[in-house]
């Protein structure tokens, strides 16, 4: 690891002004961030650690509002918040099944949002896009696990979050706070997909830091989130579908679909929810939604097997919420 | 005149099991609470007096020549102590990571930094990394073919003949403590390296060699280590580099491998593919075999794996072919090729039962005559293991494994091994006060070889496990063999038996004036030395070791040396229980029934816990591991324990483990048993999965991408 600079402000402000600098980053949990800058893949200046702010950290429930996540609340808080377990029973799920518990006693909600992409080619150092000469090393080389959506290119990295999917399916918003002060904005508008090298993954401005989360209330709402994954613990989705559903009787009035680990974003399946709506719910509706949600997916040459996974997980994702048989 | 010869004859064998207190019982490792407590130190834990830390500028291309490497920078940098070239100016490179420069700094962080500095141009060359794409090798080196009777004429009158290709990846060891020593001259002539090795004795002289001082003049410790797996036995170039700058800097050097060069350039298990036919006659005896593999495992391409396995079919043919690439070099694996030959021997096996429409425990059974001079054993370990997991009403044919879309499965594999005991030498001091002590530069790889070495003193001289003491894994103990190749507990429990039977001559030969009888009447039993015939008259321990004076006693002990305490030659069974969801392609262990032989068992506790841990390996490079290369780069992707894909303790399922023993067992002596129970379990886990889904999964490690390849080869956008 090389060598840096460490700073811990007691203010948000402090933090933004101490984050204006060149090649400053924003230390959470660290989970992500210091495996990366032992493998000289980040190679920040100047860490700035937000743990001594007041504010960032605790869950708030308000029947009327919604749920409020501090940035700094941990996953492990998330999973065993008996507010959280009561009301988004689907979100305490889904936090206990982040990575094992070392991780999730550290990791924070704020660094869930913006870990970075687990793309093989970028952890080995050759950029969030992996392109040498012009030409993408994801397209020629090994791309197992990377996109089947959303990929047409240069980005062919996967969102790597878990909770995200589920959070934007529940409609969430993000507060930021940055040199121009705070804004909020829907979770999905968080990300992008970068179009040259250089270009980050996130919509964040410079020196601005996620501080918090908001969930509506479920309000009755449907939910699940499936993910595929080979081994049962320490693993990473091969692809999540996470779904909330506004129901009216047993059709669907609303639906959200959200997938992880298929596209260089989370990837709202629009095909899927129009499939849905209006209808009932029922096994034959998840499979013509399962198939909407990859209509659209274009393998690339060793992940094909994903677009089959996306379907199940849609279909399983659906079944959950509808309390159908998977 | 020489003196008489007073020395008892002694008869070496093992106790019968009705005498024994220790061996064979389940004993748990003595070592165990040091190691949980963290009192225990490694190699990695060693801290000598003003230690430096050695960094390796590794070259990041497959295939390549230096043609600059400039290290005056570097030696400027800030603690920078010494700084060496490894390959200079006009060496070529053949694989990724391989070391260019070696630099020792202050502090891991100082190193870092003066590694970085370091100036190296590269011409960057052509690599060739995708073996199992034999057509394109540039180098394919055919080895002799291996035949008999007559292949072509038997399989064309067989009355059922199927044909596949099957495939093994590259895996790695890992060995959670990483390849490594720390050097230290303790004056200009003599060097002591704590070093993480599988074979103490020998790379001491290989350091020795290295830096140009006598064998005699380095010492080795190994006090505790953490996996080797068969790939740890070289001192290796960073070894003695690691020697080279301590002498350089004048200060101890620490050089451990990090992870990602850990599994890249410490080893590769060799992949191996086959292309098989089977013929067989209509009641299922294997008749015909002929097939050809190829693999590589590096430059040296690789060797060639014992093809067909454990069946001799009368009419065969095999040819291996060994293909050269650019990755890093093979090291011994856990039972060297025979997962392969295991993996694509019992594979063909079981598509050529399902093409016989029969039980595939029915066809080995039937074949067991084709197996040799273990057919006895396997056929007792087959039944076991049919008790075990159920298999006579639990199996099913193809296909059938249930309605919805997670499919159930069996499969079995069976495997053979050596395991005779290595060279080995003991040394066994009775002191005056009591104490007893085994020397013997010996290693303990985290198997339990301290245990077993303190089982062996403490039974033969009817002592308790807390009155004795083992001293190992130090050059200053009698020289003992590598371990590898499941030598080292019959090796060890070999010499200090005789050398513990030595050292009770000596002492019966004391006490037996004082018991009014002769040395061969007595015996050594509960702490005391008494007449076999009339266990009254005795005396006890201290009043025997009494007879010493101040001087202790010390006898030695060999293997190999009389008496037969060791022996060679097992056979192991297992079986698999999986669960396939047929949507997703993500295989279950539901259950894993092992059933081994190893002879005569020292320690049942830590032999399960062998075959338990070789299960989990085995699980994992059934399901999810393989050391994934890149096309494009020629380099490793997933070099650390997040993308290279380890089993955890949720995906292992039941673990069944069933040691034979008794008579047919036990008289043969002790064997070892590190290797054969990590044979079969790719074997078995991929014949349950085709039981579960219908089709063979060909290839290891049975990813969801595999499995749903196999089931829908080639449609797009597949549906389930």
């Amino acid at each position: 690891m090389r060598a840096f600079e460490y700073a811990r402000p007691a203010t948000r402000e402090q933090a933004v002004k101490l984050l204006a600098a060149v090649d400053s980053t924003i230390l959470a949990g660290g989970s992500d961030l210091l495996g990366l800058m032992k493998d000289s893949v980040e190679t920040p200046r100047r860490l700035v650690s937000v743990q001594a702010i007041a504010g960032l950290h605790g869950i708030r429930h308000d029947p009327a509002a919604g749920l409020s996540i501090g940035a700094l609340t941990t996953v492990d808080e998330l999973a065993h918040d008996p507010a959280v377990q009561r009301e988004y029973p689907v979100l305490a799920r889904a936090a206990d099944h982040v990575a094992g518990p070392q991780i999730r006693n550290v990791a924070s909600i704020g660094g869930n949002l913006c870990q970075r992409p687990r793309c093989w080619y970028f952890r080995n150092g050759f950029g969030l896009l992996a392109t040498r000469a012009g030409r993408s090393m994801v397209v020629e080389g090994d791309n197992r696990y990377h996109a089947i959506l959303g990929n047409d290119g240069p980005a062919y990295f996967v969102h790597p979050s878990t909770l995200v999917p589920l959070l934007v399916a529940l409609g969430a918003t993000v507060t930021l706070f940055g040199p121009r002060g705070e804004r909020r904005l829907p979770l999905a508008d968080l990300y992008r997909i970068p179009r040259r090298e250089g270009e980050r993954e996130h919509t964040l401005a410079a020196g601005e830091m996620v501080t918090g989360v908001q969930v509506p209330p479920l309000a009755g709402r449907k939910t699940w989130s499936y993910e595929v994954r080979q081994r049962q613990t320490l693993d990473w989705s091969l692809a999540t579908a996470a779904v909330a559903l506004q129901m009216e009787g047993d059709r669907v009035a609303e639906a959200r679909v959200v997938l992880g680990q298929v596209a260089p974003i989370p990837w709202t399946a629009a095909e899927a929810e129009r499939e849905l709506a209006g209808k009932r719910l029922d096994a034959a509706a998840a499979e013509r939604a399962a198939d909407a949600a990859v209509r659209e997916a274009k393998p690339l040459s060793r992940n094909r097997y994903k677009i089959q996974l996306t379907r199940v997980a849609v279909k399983r994702a659906l079944a959950a919420a509808g309390g159908m048989e998977a | 005149m020489p003196e008489k010869d007073d020395t008892p004859k002694v008869e070496y064998r093992w106790p019968e099991a009705k005498d024994c207190r220790l061996i064979g019982k389940r004993i748990s490792r003595l070592d165990g609470p040091a190691k949980v407590t963290g009192s225990a130190k490694y190699t990695y834990d060693t801290h000598p007096a003003g230690m430096l830390y050695a960094k390796v500028v590794r070259c990041p291309h497959a295939h390549a020549r230096v043609t600059k490497l400039d290290l005056s920078a570097a030696r400027r940098m800030p603690g920078v102590r010494a700084a060496r070239a490894i390959n200079g100016p006009g060496s070529e490179i053949q694989w990724a990571l391989d070391e260019v420069a070696v630099l020792a700094a202050t502090s891991e962080e100082a190193a870092e930094d003066a590694a970085r500095a370091v100036v190296v141009e590269y011409e960057v060359l052509p690599h060739f990394v995708t073996e199992e794409q034999i057509d394109r090798a540039p180098n394919v080196k055919a080895g002799e073919e291996e035949a008999a009777g007559d292949p072509e004429g038997a399989m064309a009158a067989a009355a059922v003949r199927i044909k596949g290709r099957y495939g093994i990846p590259v895996v790695a060891h890992n060995c959670l403590e990483a390849h490594g020593q720390i050097c230290e001259w303790t004056d200009k002539d003599n060097l002591t390296a704590w070093c993480s090795t599988q074979a103490v004795s020998a790379v001491a002289g290989q350091l020795a060699e290295g830096v140009g001082v006598p064998a005699a003049n380095v010492r080795v410790i190994t006090q505790y280590m953490g996996g080797g797996f068969g790939s740890k036995f070289s001192a290796d170039r960073w070894g003695v580099e690691c020697a080279r700058l301590a002498r350089e800097a004048g200060a101890p050097v620490k050089l451990m491998l990090e992870r990602a060069p850990e599994l890249t350039v410490a080893g590769d298990r060799p992949s191996a593919y086959a292309e098989i036919e089977v013929g067989a006659a209509a009641d299922g005896t294997i008749t015909a075999w002929s097939s050809r593999s190829w693999g590589s495992g590096g430059p040296g391409g690789s060797g060639s794996p014992p093809v067909p396995y454990v069946f001799q079919p009368p009419n065969r043919r095999h040819r291996h072919s060994s293909i050269p690439t650019h990755k890093a070099s093979a090291r011994a694996w856990r039972a060297p090729n025979h997962p392969q030959g295991c993996f694509l021997t019992l594979s063909a096996i079981e598509d050529l039962a399902h093409a016989l429409k029969m039980d595939p425990l029915a066809l080995v059974r039937k074949n067991l005559p084709i197996t040799g001079k273990l057919a006895k054993v396997y056929g007792e370990e087959l039944a076991v293991a049919d008790g075990l997991m159920g298999w006579k009403e639990r199996w099913h044919p193809r296909g059938e494994g249930g309605k919805g879309p997670v499919k159930q499965g069996l499969g079995l594999a069976l495997h053979t091994w050596g395991g005779r005991g290595h060279r080995s030498n003991c040394e066994v001091t009775i002191y005056p006060d009591g104490a007893a002590e085994a020397k013997l530069c010996s290693q303990d790889l985290g198997t339990g070889t301290r245990t077993v070495v303190a089982i062996v003193l403490a039974e033969t001289l009817g002592l308790p496990l807390a009155a004795v003491k083992v001293s190992l894994g130090d050059t200053r103990y009698p020289t003992s063999g590598g371990s590898g190749g499941s030598t080292t507990v019959g090796g060890v429990s070999a010499s200090t038996r005789r050398a513990a039977q030595n050292a009770l001559a000596e002492l019966f030969a004391k006490a037996a004036p004082e018991l009014g009888t002769t040395p061969d009447l007595l015996e050594a039993v509960d702490g005391t030395v008494r007449v076999k015939a009339s266990p009254e008259h005795k005396l006890t321990w201290r009043q025997a070791v009494g007879l010493l004076g101040r001087t202790p006693l010390t006898a030695s002990g060999a293997n190999p040396g009389p008496g037969d305490l060791t022996n060679s030659g097992v056979g192991g069974v297992q079986m698999a229980d999986v669960s396939v969801d047929v949507e997703t392609g993500i295989v279950r262990i539901n259950k894993m029934v092992a059933v081994q032989d190893c002879g005569l068992i020292i320690d049942l506790k830590t032999a399960e816990s062998q075959v338990y841990g070789s299960l989990i390996m085995g699980i994992s490079y059934a399901l999810s591991e393989e050391k994934v290369t890149d096309p494009v780069t020629g380099i490793m992707l997933n070099t650390d324990f997040d993308s290279y894909k380890l089993a955890g303790i949720g995906d292992v399922g039941e673990l069944v483990v069933h040691m034979m023993s008794g008579p047919g067992y036990d008289e043969r002596g002790v064997i070892g048993l590190a290797e054969p129970p990590v044979v079969s379990p790719g074997a078995a886990i991929a014949n349950a999965v085709a039981n579960a889904v219908g089709v063979r999964v060909p290839y290891l490690p049975l990813t969801p991408e595999r499995v749903l390849d196999a089931l829908a080869p080639a449609t797009d956008g597949r549906t389930a």
